[in-house]
């Protein structure tokens, strides 16, 4: 178990003359046993940002600190024993193709000082673990994606490390076989008491296993909190968007010339909160007409979050009152402009440019770290 | 003489003079050249053992003996062979010019085979904690062996094709023969016999390099 702290980190790339900000002034804290996921599309920062993490890039400015200990100039053989304590896994698996399932393991053995007669028990058991103890003298390129990876897992935990690192581990997964690997981490994370820190682009992975989540977006943290939070009501464009495309509501352009007249608007709700009932409530209570176009419930962790596109069409006072009893019952609610679904707009964008540029984002990520710190020390006061 | 009987009593000779400029310049070339090409990987890549400085003086020297064709290099390097040999025009001496040829050579033939190796298995392997040498010999080196074989054979044909040059300075070996024979002295069929020989031995090896490298792969 170990706490990450990064605090205030920037990594500047000089190529060719030019000069690339690839990480910002990014604080964030993850804590003792907890997998924490760093979300955000291609080219936000994410795989620098956890390379800083076992110095595989150090920081140009900043400090990386673990379990309270600045390591951020660490060199030499003390670097090197505190990678033996970070596990990495990454996207494209990184095994030695022409080294057997073994012998890729015993790299790691070797770099972590184990003693030559302790090899075969260690291998076999870590293989154990990850499910593959029969596949110890396969070469990869005889493995499936999923059983490389799980290969690479074998080997990141060689040295029992108290931190595991994953660069995008299931992106190069498909779909089912992501989920077992998921399924692994989470067991590890469990029952080795690992601290994981997991960068995605993808919210599938992000609504499964993350316990605290940062959104992260040009080389910035624009948004964090408890997973459920952060997806359940974004604040920030970013996320809107990445939850929106994620949840995949979004009206067809061609739709909105045969829609009846009427508000267009869009409601998330947390779904234990049962919309159904309540849209009936308040269209009888109201008198106007409610018509769901569209929905979806997804679930993150065990809390299901929904959203529903629904045309409000009545008497004018009858539509405006209708909107306030729907506003204060949900947790985002959204006026949809016609012109611009008409336009192609998704509606992810369409209420992302109503909110204009919300720059909210930064002060939350702050605070949020203030937050955890808070959290941090009444739990150490406690013990 | 007959063709027949130049061949029978020259042919022998020649064939070992060759194979042992070749073999003492193959083996000079994968040691020494293997070790600068180490050298020329290492201070390159950002998370081995960066060091821009050493990389260019190492890479400027390869570059400054490879820029000298074989023909000058080799005219050069008799004082140095006198410095060492009794005579340099023997195929000791012709061992000692390959040599210097092969070591440039093949520095640049190993560092490309190693920078072939994905940046990937590098990251993975520093993130293990590994020491550079467990690295490069646990994964840097297994994932390359293959390429490397092929960057040998490929400098063991271009030695033979070198050899024949210091043969015309007197350092013996089959491409002598076939000057002195097939060409000063009109004897067409030492010099197709030789042509034959030399084709040979060429499609032996390459044969063998594939065959190996094929097998380091998996």
């Amino acid at each position: 178990m170990s706490t990450i702290e990064l605090r205030d980190i920037h990594v500047t790339f000089h190529e060719g003359g030019k000069t690339v900000e690839a990480v910002k002034g990014v604080n964030l804290l993850a804590l003792d046993g907890e997998i924490f996921g760093i979300v955000g599309y291609s080219g936000a920062g994410k795989s620098t940002l956890v390379r800083t993490i076992n110095l595989l890039e150090r920081p140009t400015q900043g400090q990386v600190i673990i379990d309270g200990e600045d390591v951020t100039q660490v060199r030499g053989a003390k670097l090197r024993e505190l990678r033996r304590t970070i596990g990495f896994v990454f996207q494209g698996f990184n095994l030695v193709g022409n080294l057997t399932v073994a012998q890729n393991i015993q790299f790691a053995l070797k770099a972590g000082g184990w003693k030559r007669d302790q090899w075969r028990d260690r291998t076999l058991e870590l293989l154990r673990l990850v499910g593959l103890e029969d596949r110890a003298d396969s070469y990869p390129s005889g493995l499936s994606g999923g059983q490389k990876q799980r290969v690479a897992i074998a080997r990141a935990l060689a040295n029992n490390p108290k931190i595991l690192l994953c660069d995008e581990a299931t992106s190069a997964l498909d779909l089912e076989t992501t989920e077992d690997i998921l399924a692994l981490l989470k067991r590890i994370n469990r029952e080795l008491k690992i601290t994981i820190v997991f960068i995605t682009h993808q919210l599938e992975v992000a609504k499964q296993v993350f316990d605290h989540v940062a959104v992260m977006e040009q080389g910035r943290i624009v948004e964090q909190g408890e997973t459920f939070d952060v997806f359940s009501a974004p604040k920030h464009p970013t996320t809107k968007s990445l939850v929106g495309r994620f949840l995949g509501i979004s009206l067809p352009s061609q739709l909105i010339a045969s829609l009846p007249a009427g508000e267009l608007v869009q409601l998330t709700y947390r779904g234990d909160d049962a919309l159904e009932p309540l849209i009936s409530d308040v269209a009888i209570k109201r008198g106007v007409s409610i018509n769901v176009l569209h929905g979806n419930v997804e679930y993150f962790g065990t809390r299901p979050i929904g959203v529903l596109i629904v045309l409000i069409s009545g008497d004018a006072g009858a539509v405006t009152a209708a909107l306030a009893d729907l506003k204060s019952k949900v947790l985002e609610f959204h006026v949809l402009d016609r012109a611009k679904i008409a336009a192609g707009a998704t509606t992810t964008e369409a209420f992302a440019d109503a909110d204009g540029a919300d720059n909210a984002g930064g002060a939350v990520a702050g605070h949020a770290t203030a937050d955890r710190i808070e959290a941090q020390q009444a739990q150490e006061e406690a013990r | 003489m007959s063709t027949w009987q130049i061949l029978q009593s020259h042919l022998g000779e020649a064939l070992w003079e060759t194979f042992y400029m070749v073999a003492i310049s193959t083996i000079v070339g994968i040691v020494l050249g293997g070790l600068v090409g180490v050298l020329l990987y290492l201070t390159e890549n950002r998370l081995l053992c960066p060091n821009r400085a050493v990389n260019a003086v190492v890479g400027f020297i390869v570059n400054a003996i490879r820029s000298i064709p074989f023909l000058i290099l080799m005219v050069v390097l008799i004082p140095v062979a006198q410095f060492f040999l009794n005579d340099p025009y023997t195929p000791s001496g012709g061992a000692i010019a390959l040599s210097v040829a092969a070591v440039p050579y093949f520095a640049r033939l190993s560092e490309s085979s190693f920078a072939e190796v994905d940046p990937g298995i590098v990251e993975a392997s520093v993130s293990t904690g590994a020491t550079v040498p467990q690295i490069l010999w646990g994964a840097v080196f297994p994932q390359a062996r293959p390429s490397l074989v092929r960057g040998i054979v490929i400098m063991i044909i271009s030695l033979i094709g070198s050899s024949a040059m210091v043969g015309t300075i007197g350092a013996g070996g089959i491409g002598d023969m076939a000057i002195q024979y097939g060409y000063n002295r009109y004897e067409t069929g030492v010099l197709a016999v030789i042509v034959v020989i030399l084709i040979v031995i060429v499609q032996v090896v390459q044969w063998f390099g594939n065959r190996r490298a094929r097998k380091l792969t998996h």
